[in-house]
């Protein structure tokens, strides 16, 4: 039953994959669509009131348009949490953040990772879920998104130009963003999230103690915070929030707005490139690497904790700690390894209490962060390797090696050596810090393997931009806002900088003919090795600190 | 080049090489010379870290152990030894070869010209760009020049190595000379045109000899790659540590160093420079100098190949293919009268006769026509032939002479014979009409002819999908049936020089690599153009300069075998980079297990491999890294093997044995290693 759970959300996304991509493909290329008498209106409209110019930008313009856009809209926000308790729309009287978790929680947003070092419960006023944290989550992710828009215009090659980032925000807002969570929003709504700007009620039970029930504009929140591969839930519980996520059909809506717009977004890349044999490969790595993580999540979590089953406990149901009953195994095991594989951070069950190896296959597929990944950027980095993978590759062939028409040379592997070095270092470097300091270790609720496995993963979450937590980690402190605040940010911005820099390298090189000598990265071999350096350059990286957290604890498990 | 080094191309070794090159591993031990290789920096210092911990054991953990970090170190050192070895090894022959050039470049005296014809003798390093030297039989020529008065044989052995001397004269494409050659009689006079020091013996020298190597652009992005991959593993090394310690697993400074040492690509590292030295050098060994690495790693890119139909892909001469008879002459009367017209026609063309009629089975007793008179061809009569003792006269020659000739004894002409010419211009060929007294028997069909083999080449590199265009000043004809027999892919007709370069210009402009040959002076800018240019050593000097290659035995065909040689070494640098990479996974699993399971056993079930113990999982492992250094010189030197396939096979065919053989060997490797070292680790007390 679990699997065919499983089987029936994968099948829909694949249905869906096709008429999105061709979709996004419009709003990205400037085509028509059946939207356009309505938000051709709205958007002129936001074009005269910014006096936005809908000039073309060169790789560098659109990298510092996107930059200043981006820290603007992170003072704004921070100023907001910093002064919601005085400023409105806040019923249940929630005071002001104090300035790191501020510093942290605007990063979180702006980077579309969206890890909370707070609870909405008592952290955030209305004024903040809307004005500043669903506000953020369209921005965000509407930024990485005409970051791989600008990435894809650069190796089709058909101009030397990046786009208008400016355009790219609005209509990917307007066209994509905006119109897919209105229908998603009313989809919740019906399944029963609430959608109001009152505060908490209070109830009495029927045991007769009083209870707070929280209530407020959840419903907008959550389509957008799955859409946009955002995550940040508007309670502390997020998705396993029977008022953000109340029913499995609920589950597979959320399931499925997460996968969308990542997924497609490759069927879009063949066909800015008019080669869908090239998206295909990219598609098909990506869905190996996640087709291996799933039945690892799914079938560790199905096994059950066998420190239980050593203790005469019977685990025929699975590890059902932290889980939500409604959902059971297989939809709390799948929703784990999509939140993570297309780095939404979204949570419908603790992961802090998933078993080692469920842990590990979430781990593992935010280290990699190229199994599809949130708007954009696992995409981008997926490329990065396939660059790389040309690279080593490609010599093989005796040729200089050449990556959809244009030669990789020096300049390029400067800068994909950068973005791959980014995301170890900010990881692995940061994990060992926590390690030996005071207020590092102060967060670890468990120590030994799985204290370690708590500090990667929050790093690791933060570097992925993906935003999920092991929420055992007591991170609301200086030295982790602080800490992942940073890392968050060098996660987002260093290789976004870089990867468009390589393809605006790329635009300005002259193509190359495609002949019998060259080597052709559209077929199930490139594919292969694809994987291959993935595996090898990515994971392997990884390897040893795995082996010390979730593998380590899985072995000594019940032993 | 002299004739050692010549005999010597077979083996990439020799005792000589190998004294030298161990001594130079040392010699490169020098860290300012090890930064320069910054993945084996780190090795360096890793050997050194491990050197003082194995004598003062204790300063940076308590209870260190001296042996096990003795052995991490001498491991280490000998993994830079190795690789110090394979660059040395690859310089040795260049360094052979240039020692065998600079004999030749002794200080000799030279004899100076001055404005009133006054000879003066100076040494030839005195000898300055513009003056004007007289060089007589026997003497060395000082430096690089032009012939401005005079015809000589000179004898240029001391930088081709073919003995056989060559004629320079004033004017025209054989009138530069090259500093270092040798007049074998007569005498000229040239005009010096490089300075001393800068002769092309100097630079050849210097570029044998690696002086004035610098890294590729190919080599330099890679080795961005490989200091990218250094970095990650110091990251993830530097990273466990801390990991280690606060789950409770001690870890010794020396493991961490030896895994390091094995994660980061020390094999390509190692082998890098040699890979790229040894492709100059296989260039080199094929008498081909090339002025930069750059240049034959741009052959390896190549998809376009100009090449002159003249001398590259005909001989030139224009020789017979066929006799076609007319009239009521037969095929085997018009054979045998063509052959007796020849007889004493000592021309190419002339033989070539001789040799077709024989190959048809004509025979004819020779003696019968010794005492024939030979009529040789002049201007005035446009015919050559025998006048036989029976009085018959036998001629051959060009149609309307031939006609001109039987119409004027009263003959009559054949009504097929013009027909016969005719088809035989059609196809490019020249018609030679054969008579005897009044009667036309027939024509031969001269053809200029492809050199044996290149069809086959030309095949080849199709198949590596090489486009070859073929440059001739003939009719459109002609060059089509030339252009159809050879197999090469397009051809320009009547071609001038400017059309050379404008067919470069177009073909990049479409993203192609261009690869041409030339040696007349008109040649030069078209070599300058083209990415990859060869130029003759037999041309002129400009052409020489513009060129990026100079093919020391004039054979302009070598292009092909050059580009061959380009791609081969970037083949051979992909496939070992791969290897390299590869390997990292079973060192993974090697060193690993073994660091954790003293504290965490159950780590064993990560031991794929059963290796006995932990330290000699970790040192059969750094012994394995070590050892596939040496093992894979041969493969650097010679190159990997290459034959010609389409990308997409020789992809799947080296990806399997570099790829896929790279993470399988080093499993085998490691293991039998771990077989071979553990009873003496027991025994040391260390297992």
């Amino acid at each position: 039953m679990g699997i065919i759970q499983i089987i029936i959300t994968l099948a829909l996304l694949a249905v869906l994959v096709i008429p999105a991509g061709k979709y996004i493909f419009n709003v990205i290329t400037g085509g028509k669509s059946f939207i356009d008498p309505v938000f051709d209106r709205v958007d002129s409209l936001i074009y005269k009131v910014t006096g936005v110019k809908r000039s073309e930008m060169g790789w560098k313009q659109y990298a510092i348009s996107l930059l200043v856009t981006n820290l603007v809209m992170t003072l704004l926000v921070y100023l907001i949490f910093r002064l919601q308790g005085h400023l409105g729309f806040n019923p249940n009287k929630n005071g002001s953040m104090e300035p790191f978790l501020a510093f942290n929680t605007a990063i979180s947003f702006i980077t579309n990772t969206n890890l909370q070092h707070y609870s909405g419960e008592w952290g955030l006023s209305h004024l903040s879920q809307l004005a500043a944290i669903t506000f953020l989550m369209f921005t965000s992710a509407a930024s990485g998104f005409a970051a791989a828009a600008a990435f894809m215009r650069g190796l089709a090659g058909k101009t030397k130009n990046a786009g208008n980032f400016f355009v790219d925000l609005i209509r990917i807002t307007t066209r994509i963003l905006l119109p897919i969570s209105m229908v998603i929003t009313l989809l919740l709504v019906w399944q029963g999230v609430p959608q109001t700007l009152s505060g908490n009620q209070t109830v009495t039970t029927i045991e007769g103690t009083l209870q707070d029930i929280p209530l407020g504009p959840v419903a907008v929140l959550e389509s957008i915070k799955h859409l946009g591969t955002n995550g940040g839930g508007f309670f502390g519980a997020n998705s396993s929030h029977p008022f953000e996520n109340p029913t499995p059909l609920a589950n597979l809506v959320e399931i499925l707005s997460m996968m969308l717009l990542p997924a497609s977004l490759v069927y879009t890349f063949g066909l800015m490139l008019k080669n869908k044999k090239q998206s295909r490969v990219i598609f098909a790595a990506m869905a190996i690497l996640f087709l291996t993580a799933l039945p690892v999540c799914y079938l560790a979590e199905q096994a059950g904790n066998p420190a239980l089953s050593a203790a005469g406990l019977n685990q025929a149901m699975g590890n059902l700690e932290g889980k939500e009953v409604r959902f059971g195994i297989a939809q709390s095991a799948l929703f784990t390894t999509v939140t993570t594989a297309f780095t939404t951070g979204a949570v419908n069950n603790m992961h802090d209490s998933l078993t080692p190896l469920g842990g590990l296959a979430a781990l593992g597929q935010m280290m990699l962060n190229v199994v599809f990944g949130g708007k954009g950027v696992g995409f981008m980095n997926m490329i990065m390797y396939a660059i790389l993978a040309v690279f080593l590759c490609g010599l093989m062939v005796g040729r200089t090696p050449e990556f959809l028409g244009k030669k990789i040379e020096g300049k390029e592997m400067k800068l994909i050596a950068l973005a791959i070095l980014v995301h170890p270092f900010i990881i692995l470097i940061p994990s060992a810090i926590a390690l030996v300091t005071g207020p590092g270790l102060a967060g670890i609720t468990n120590p030994g393997f799985h204290g370690l496995s708590q500090v990667l993963y929050e790093f690791t979450s933060a570097a992925a931009n993906n935003g999920s937590g092991f929420e055992g980690l007591a991170d609301n402190s200086l030295f982790w806002n602080f800490s992942t605040g940073l890392v968050m940010f060098f996660g987002r911005y260093i290789s976004m900088i870089a990867l468009l820099a390589v393809s605006g390298s790329l635009a300005a090189k002259r193509e190359v003919p495609v002949g019998i000598g060259t080597f052709k990265t559209d077929n199930k071999l490139f594919t292969f090795i694809l994987i291959a350096v993935v595996l090898i350059v990515g994971a392997l990286t990884f390897f040893p600190a795995i082996s010390l957290g979730p593998v380590a604890e899985h072995l000594t498990l019940g032993k | 080049m002299d004739k050692n080094v010549r005999q010597s191309k077979k083996s990439w070794m020799t005792k000589e090489i190998l004294t030298n090159a161990i001594r130079d591993s040392f010699k490169k031990l020098n860290p300012k010379e090890m930064i320069k290789n910054p993945v084996m920096f780190v090795v360096e210092v890793g050997f050194i870290i491990t050197l003082v911990l194995t004598v003062f054991p204790d300063l940076l953990e308590k209870n260190g152990n001296a042996l096990y970090n003795g052995i991490v170190s001498a491991i280490l050192l000998v993994t830079i030894l190795f690789a110090n070895f394979a660059e040395a090894v690859a310089e040795g022959r260049g360094k052979a070869q240039a020692e065998s050039m600079k004999k030749t470049k002794k200080d000799t005296p030279a004899k100076l010209l001055d404005k009133n014809g006054n000879v003066k003798i100076l040494n030839s390093n005195e000898i300055k760009k513009g003056d004007i030297v007289l060089c007589e039989t026997g003497d060395i020529i000082p430096n690089d020049g032009e012939v401005i008065e005079g015809l000589a044989f000179v004898d240029e052995s001391a930088i081709t190595g073919e003995s056989a001397p060559v004629i320079k004269e004033a004017g025209g494409d054989f009138s530069s000379v090259t500093g270092g050659t040798r007049i074998k009689s007569d005498r000229l006079k040239i005009r010096i045109t490089a300075t001393p020091g800068q002769s092309f013996l100097d630079r050849m020298i210097s570029l044998v000899e690696g002086a004035s190597r610098h890294k590729t652009p190919n080599e330099t992005a890679l080795t961005t790659v490989l200091v990218s991959l250094t970095m990650i593993f110091l990251i993830v090394v530097a990273a466990l540590y801390p990991m280690a310690d606060y789950t409770g697993v001690r870890i010794s400074v020396s493991t961490l160093i030896a895994l390091l040492v094995c994660l980061i690509p020390t094999t390509i590292g190692g082998l890098l420079s040699a890979i790229g030295i040894a492709g100059m050098d296989r260039v080199t060994r094929f008498n081909v100098i090339a002025m930069s690495g750059k240049a034959v790693e741009a052959c390896g890119d190549v998809d376009t190949m100009i090449l002159d139909k003249t001398g590259t892909i005909t001989f030139g001469n224009r020789l017979a293919a066929e006799f076609i008879p007319v009239g009521r002459a037969t095929r085997e009367t018009i054979a045998r009268f063509a052959l007796i017209a020849s007889l004493k026609d000592e021309t190419p063309e002339g033989r070539s006769v001789i040799e077709l009629a024989a190959r048809q089975g004509i025979n004819i007793d020779k003696s019968e026509y010794d005492k024939a008179e030979n009529v040789e061809f002049t201007s005035q009569t446009r015919m050559s032939g025998l006048n036989l003792p029976s009085g018959a006269q036998v001629r051959k020659g060009a149609s309307d002479t031939i006609q001109n000739h039987v119409t004027g004894l009263g003959g009559v002409i054949p009504k097929d014979l013009q027909s016969s010419v005719d088809k035989v211009s059609r196809l490019g060929g020249t018609p030679l009409v054969v008579c005897i007294d009044r009667e036309i028997m027939g024509v031969i069909y001269l053809k200029d002819t492809v050199k044996p083999g290149l069809v086959q080449r030309f095949e080849r590199l199709r198949q590596i999908g090489i486009k070859t265009i073929m440059c001739t000043g003939d009719n459109p004809l002609t060059a089509q049936t030339i252009a159809k027999e050879a197999g090469v892919d397009d051809f320009i007709a009547e071609c001038k020089p400017e059309d050379k370069i404008d067919v470069i210009k177009r073909e990049q402009a479409e993203g192609r690599l261009v690869a041409m040959t030339g040696d007349g002076t008109n040649d030069a800018p078209a070599l300058a153009q083209a990415d990859v240019g060869l130029a003759m050593n037999s041309g002129t000097t400009a052409a020489k300069e513009a060129a990026n290659m100079v093919d020391l035995d004039s054979d302009p065909t070598k292009i092909i075998e050059v580009v061959e040689i380009g791609k081969q070494l970037l083949i051979t640098r992909g496939s070992l980079t791969t290897f390299s990479i590869a390997n990292d996974v079973a060192k993974y699993f090697a060193i690993i297990p073994a660091m954790f399971t003293i504290a965490v056993p159950q780590m064993n079930v990560l031991n794929v491999m059963g290796l006995s113990t932990p330290q000699s999982a970790i040192l059969s492992a750094l012994i394995f890294n070590a050892a596939i250094i040496p093992a894979l010189i041969p493969i650097a030197m010679r190159g990997v093997k290459y034959k010609p396939m389409s990308a997409q096979a020789m992809l799947a065919k080296n990806m399997l044995i570099y790829g896929l053989g790279g993470m399988i060997v080093p499993f085998a490797g490691i293991k039998l290693i771990d077989i071979l070292i553990n009873p003496i680790l027991k025994a040391l007390n260390l297992g």
